[in-house]
């Protein structure tokens, strides 16, 4: 069977691509996308975790498809502000949204 | 694990059910009136919302029997969870109440709504003790404030304020969920007290290290939540962007709610005396929130001294006001004091709730009439509208730390919460930052005292619910500064005291 450690692996991995995204990438879709990256990676986590540590106790995979509904509505917000952005300026280049600064 | 009791656990959720009537009564009646009678909506909502405080406070507070875990250990009914309910209901009242004559919010019904679900998400928030409740209610706060940050859609800059606000939470509540899923991961359990005693029990064999890291991530979301620097680089553009009562709900409500959780979840957690391998791990996160009150209140004070828009500068005073609150976390760690300073944090969160409502009403009115925001275009406003002016005045004196308004005692609580567990340093420290805080709230008085402008001659008129919104709001913070001290400190007491009570 596999060991637990390559889950939390895959799961480490894919939180520091969505980390770097967030970071490097300068589109707003991009940057929601690498969110959602991170998401999924807690996904795995949980799910890992549950199979391996507590297998009779539900609240893992409860904990994972709660995780689901929010990253689900986060992205329905997020898109719908994004396309709000875009109607004002023509751009989703998160450096060219820059009227607000002090 | 206890049978479950439908009817003995109902009264945990009071808030919750009162604010989701609410929330059906507003949209029913979006749905049936006609535009021009929708502002009503907003008296309705705020009635509804201090009938439910009411209702809540005077049949359904926690006694010594009720104080406990219901719902399955998702909530904890105690005196801490309804203090700062009681504060997100009153919030949201005065928010709607605000919002009515505010051009593009007070007519949409919607608006309202949004509001009400974001305080159900504080209200949950408030009293969660579940790992899997603290990630739902904290996201059931923030993403109606990312819809309510870029309301005014056309307006660029309320949807860039939107956009940033999105972007900036959704990463910061990633990493702290990526910090949830390793602390469910290590103890097996999703009950905060429960992940407690695992931790603390011979079976938990691991390295501080990985624990530290989860904590580490945690701290940083709920810096975010709270604008504590150096995770505040969405709370000036925000602040600025978002429609005004927005501004004023989300500087207080989220804030408020998120310290409840914080205080919370750290002393369940991570415990007086939980030492892993060695490393005592209260220590780390105590010294952690001393390392970010000492950055907040100095970045956030110095960098308000330059700012001329007053939304940006109450960003700035926001943050510095987070600084102040996290000494009194940083004083938790002397357990003999633990109790008052959790106690001095209730009050000063009580109070700011009310201060910040009342400045950002005034910025809201003054804006609405006369289309500025700039710190400068407040010249004259004593002989414009002389009572308006003395509100601002109050709230401003309230926010810098000056008898006798509320603030006072706030500071006071908490500095010497400081001293008791022997951080004088920090309390000096925090003394030092109010006055350089006092100074650009001086100037605030001062222009609008002192300066002249043109446009003196131009009253700003002043509606009927403002009048009310504004006069009450004052009052209270008088009133927190000087008899209520007592009643509302000891209230936070007992609150302190239920929060360490049996489990």
């Amino acid at each position: 069977m596999v060991p637990l450690w390559m889950y939390l692996l895959v799961g480490a991995g894919l939180f520091c691509i969505g980390v770097y995204g967030v970071l490097a990438r300068r589109n707003a879709v991009a940057i929601l996308m690498s969110i959602e990256l991170m998401l999924t990676a807690v996904n795995i986590n949980l799910v890992a975790f549950w199979r391996y540590v507590t297998p009779q106790n539900m609240s893992g995979q409860a904990f994972t498809a709660f995780v689901f509904v929010v990253a689900a509505a986060e992205a329905a917000v997020g898109l719908a502000i994004i396309i709000s952005i875009y109607r004002n300026r023509r751009s989703v280049i998160v450096e060219e949204v820059n009227v607000l600064r002090g | 694990m206890e049978s479950f009791n439908f009817l003995q656990s109902l009264p945990a959720i009071v808030p919750e059910i009162g604010l989701t009537i609410t929330a059906i009564i507003v949209l029913f009646l979006d749905l049936r009136l006609p535009e021009s009678q929708r502002k009503s909506i907003a008296w309705v909502s705020a009635l509804c919302l201090l009938a439910t405080a009411a209702l809540y406070l005077i049949f359904w507070s926690p006694t010594a029997e009720t104080t406990g875990l219901y719902w399955g250990g998702m909530v904890r009914h105690d005196t801490l969870a309804q203090i700062f309910k009681t504060m997100i209901l009153i919030a949201a009242a005065i928010t709607s109440l605000m919002a009515i004559d505010v051009r593009g919010l007070g007519r949409k019904g919607e608006f309202y709504l949004i509001v009400l679900v974001s305080s159900l998400g504080g209200c949950l928030i408030s009293g969660a003790a579940d790992l899997i409740m603290v990630f739902l209610g904290l996201e059931t706060v923030t993403i109606p404030l990312y819809i309510l940050a870029s309301f005014h859609r056309n307006d660029g800059r309320s949807a860039e304020a939107g956009m940033k606000y999105f972007l900036f939470g959704s990463f910061a509540s990633a990493i702290m969920l990526y910090g949830l899923s390793l602390l469910y991961g290590f103890t097996g359990q999703t009950n905060l007290y429960e992940i407690a005693r695992y931790l603390a029990s011979p079976e938990f064999s691991s390295n501080a290290l990985p624990v530290i890291g989860a904590l580490v991530m945690i701290v940083a979301g709920f810096g975010f939540k709270i604008s504590a620097a150096p995770f505040h680089f969405w709370t000036p553009d925000v602040y600025e962007g978002a429609p005004t009562p927005v501004t004023a709900y989300l500087s207080v409500a989220s804030k408020a709610a998120s310290f409840a959780l914080l205080i919370r979840f750290f002393s369940a957690v991570f415990p007086e005396g939980l030492v892993l391998n060695g490393v005592e791990i209260q220590n780390f996160w105590v010294q952690l929130a001393t390392a970010l009150a000492v950055i907040s209140m100095t970045l956030g004070n110095v960098v308000a001294l330059a700012q001329r828009n007053i939304k940006r500068l109450l960003a700035y005073s926001s943050i510095a006001q987070a600084g102040y609150t996290l000494i009194g976390v940083a004083a938790l760690q002397v357990s003999a004091s633990q109790e008052h300073a959790i106690a001095a944090i209730a009050f000063y969160m009580f109070m700011y709730t009310f201060t910040n409502l009342l400045a950002f009403a005034v910025v809201a009115l003054f804006s609405e009439a006369t289309g500025s925001e700039t710190i400068s275009d407040l010249a004259g406003l004593s002989r414009r509208s002389p009572w308006l002016a003395l509100t601002m005045t109050i709230a401003l004196l309230s926010l810098g730390g000056v008898p006798p308004a509320a603030g006072f005692f706030g500071k006071f609580f908490l500095f010497q919460a400081a001293v008791n567990s022997g951080l004088v340093w920090l309390a000096l420290f925090g003394v030092l930052n109010s006055i350089v805080a006092l100074y650009y709230y001086l100037t605030v008085i001062k222009v609008m005292y002192v300066d002249h402008s043109p446009d003196e001659d131009k009253p700003i008129p002043v509606s009927r619910t403002y009048v009310w919104v504004l006069g009450a709001t004052s009052i209270i913070v008088i009133v927190l500064g000087s008899v209520g001290v007592q009643p509302i400190f000891d209230w936070a007491l007992r609150g302190a005291q239920a929060l360490f009570g049996t489990v």
